[in-house]
């Protein structure tokens, strides 16, 4: 894949979040801008109460800002409804929680063939792809397995199969490693390392600073909804 | 697309607990009940029409009294008598009449006694007129005949054993009638009638021996002249015998039927026992109904997560709420395949019990069509019920959802 470094995927300006709370109005984000360009590993950080999920929700277009601007690809999803933006969001973003978020009732390759379903791809081409990307990420004789008959190691690996069903330009994880130990939760991890390096764009949610130092690019360190500071690095430095 | 919304319903449904399929005994029971209900009519239009002696389907049939369902003649109105019979004997329409009179007596055989119906049996033309009618054979001997005296020919259920004898009565038995000797010389071939398979048969002469019903009589068999005119003949009938008996219009206390008439009294019977069925039925379909949107509200609560993720990879409104939609629509299919294989399992095992209790050769009436829209009913029943429930998922947002 060839990189064109300075396309900016993600785009956030002066994004605001506020919330009525009965009388007092709750500032979740209050101005924050991102950049996310093509072919970067960012971290988005912070402590809980910081504004790292409502955060992570904005950029990942599953919630609308009450102020402010956000870019997708050079669109403004502002404009979009809802279903139109499902349909962008589907297309364009792959998601992988904290909590695997696995359809319990499917087999992990119908876990992964769903958001192709959701884009109009036909069954055969669905089951094809759904099997080529649990290959990838080694767990091909795992492929009929429900989820809770797997790891939690392996059920992550299924939903980063899942975040690339759609070939998305970006994959939003949502703290991929939180319910994970260590070991596995490296794993998971060089599996997305893994994946930038290939030329995917990845943002990482995170409340650990050494693990968003030790692996991104780019870190936005939030705090009390606003953009605390930004530390970036060339990817020389990064730990290979 | 679709056959995906299939394909995630039946494997949501596979996964269900028993919870939801209890939800479904509404619609089951409403679907069984239309279905074996249907099959079994056509049984149960033979069994109660044998009842009534539907067999003589050319015949008028005129006796004292208003509508009744009891045995013919067993009414307390004023009786008709032989005077009545000959004068509508003598009405230009009338081919033919003869004299029935069913008399209540008691028979006994092997020291046992039981209680019956004997019926007349006139000498010549009319012999042969009511055979012809009835349509009898014996099983076992033959017909009484001009002549016979203390002679007897019983119903298929005294060859049967099935009128609570203790042993089958066989030609050349006695058997004592009101407490006179008889000698049994036939019996009839089954009638699917209880009322002629349980017949005691004697010639006019025994029977006004026995009982001495003078001049009276129960019922009054009229031939049409011509059989195109029942109609006519049975309005010409019942003319002459208002102004006989000095009664008006509408104030009848006598009854003259066509076997259409009695078919119509038959088909009342079943339409009385139809709508009653068709209440249960409404009602059950409509709790199953309530039932199935409750499940589905739940279920929409339950899986609140589930759908957030499935917003997230990019499922629209519309996705999420066909989904809910073909699962609610399916879970009404499931309730209405049960209900059909149930009811067309009644119907069968009814059929086959008014078979064997009549001796009838009834097949049950299974319409395909009927179980298609049954089936097809419990579908868009199950589909309209998931509509609001699968609105509410739909509009679910995806942030909100997505924790639970």
């Amino acid at each position: 894949m060839v990189k064109k470094v300075d396309k900016i995927l993600i785009e956030l300006r002066n994004v605001k979040k506020h919330y009525q709370m009965g009388e007092v109005i709750v500032k979740a984000v209050d101005g924050v801008s991102i950049e996310v360009k093509e072919g970067d590993f960012v971290a988005i950080m912070g402590p809980s109460g910081s504004g790292k999920s409502t955060s992570m929700n904005l950029v990942g277009s599953l919630d609308t800002p009450t102020h402010g601007e956000i870019f997708l690809d050079g669109e403004d999803i502002s404009t979009l409804t809802e279903s139109d933006l499902a349909q962008v969001r589907g297309r364009k973003i792959g998601f992988i929680f904290q909590s695997f978020n696995l359809i319990p009732n499917l087999t992990a390759k119908e876990n992964v063939m769903i958001p192709m379903m959701f884009q109009g791809t036909d069954l055969l081409e669905r089951e094809e792809k759904a099997e080529k990307l649990l290959n990838l990420v080694e767990l091909e004789d795992r492929m009929d397995h429900y989820p809770n008959e797997l790891s939690g190691g392996q059920r992550q690996r299924v939903a980063i199969a899942r975040s690339l069903a759609n070939d998305p330009e970006v994959i939003l994880a949502d703290e991929p490693t939180g319910n994970l130990d260590t070991k596995t939760g490296e794993i998971v991890l060089k599996f997305l390392k893994d994946l930038n390096k290939k030329g995917r764009t990845v943002i990482m949610v995170t409340h650990d600073p050494n693990l968003a130092q030790e692996y991104a690019d780019v870190v936005y360190w939030l705090k009390d909804g606003v953009v605390d500071k930004i530390t970036k690095r060339s990817k020389t430095e990064r730990r290979e | 697309m679709f056959e995906d919304y299939f394909r995630l319903a039946f494997r949501n449904l596979k996964h269900r607990g028993v919870r939801s399929w209890l939800t479904l005994l509404g619609i089951f029971i409403g679907i069984t009940a239309v279905i074996s209900l249907i099959s079994l009519g056509n049984g149960l239009q033979v069994a109660i029409g044998s009842q009534f002696g539907l067999s003589e389907t050319e015949l008028i049939s005129v006796q004292a009294g208003g509508l009744n369902f009891g045995p013919p003649g067993s009414s307390i109105a004023d009786s008709l008598t032989m005077d009545d019979l000959e004068a509508i004997g003598r009405l230009s329409s009338v081919k033919q009449v003869t004299r029935r009179n069913l008399e209540s007596g008691q028979l006994e055989f092997n020291d046992k006694v039981i209680f019956g119906f004997s019926i007349n049996v006139q000498d010549g033309d009319e012999r042969k007129f009511l055979y012809d009618q009835l349509g009898i054979e014996t099983i076992s001997g033959r017909l009484l005949k001009d002549g016979d005296m203390k002679k007897v020919v019983l119903g298929y259920n005294f060859y049967s054993n099935g009128v609570g004898l203790d042993k089958e009565v066989r030609v050349g038995n006695k058997v004592l009638i009101q407490g006179e000797k008889f000698e049994v010389v036939g019996l009839l071939d089954k009638q699917g009638s209880f009322i002629y398979d349980n017949i005691v048969m004697l010639n006019e002469k025994d029977m006004q021996d026995l009982f001495s019903y003078g001049d009276t009589v129960d019922i009054i068999a009229v031939l049409p002249r011509d059989k195109n005119n029942l109609e006519g003949t049975k309005e010409d009938i019942e003319k002459l015998l208002r102004e006989r008996r000095d009664v008006d219009f509408g104030k009848e206390d006598f009854e003259v039927s066509t076997p259409e008439s009695s078919l119509d009294q038959v088909n009342g019977i079943l339409n009385g026992v139809k709508i009653f069925i068709a209440i249960v039925a409404s009602i059950s379909i409509l709790i199953g109904a309530i039932g199935i949107i409750n499940t589905m509200t739940t279920s929409v609560l339950e899986r609140r997560k589930e759908i957030g993720i499935m917003k997230a990879i990019g499922a629209r409104n519309e996705n999420i709420f066909f989904q809910f939609f073909i699962e609610s629509s399916l879970l009404g299919l499931m309730g209405g395949i049960a209900g059909a294989l149930f009811g067309t399992a009644l119907g069968f095992l009814g059929t086959l019990v008014i078979n064997s209790f009549i001796g009838t050769d009834v097949r049950p009436a299974i319409s395909f069509s009927l179980i298609f829209f049954s089936l097809l009913g419990s579908f868009l029943l199950g589909g309209l019920a998931g509509i609001s429930p699968a609105m509410k998922a739909a509009r679910e947002d995806p942030v909100e959802a997505l924790r639970g």
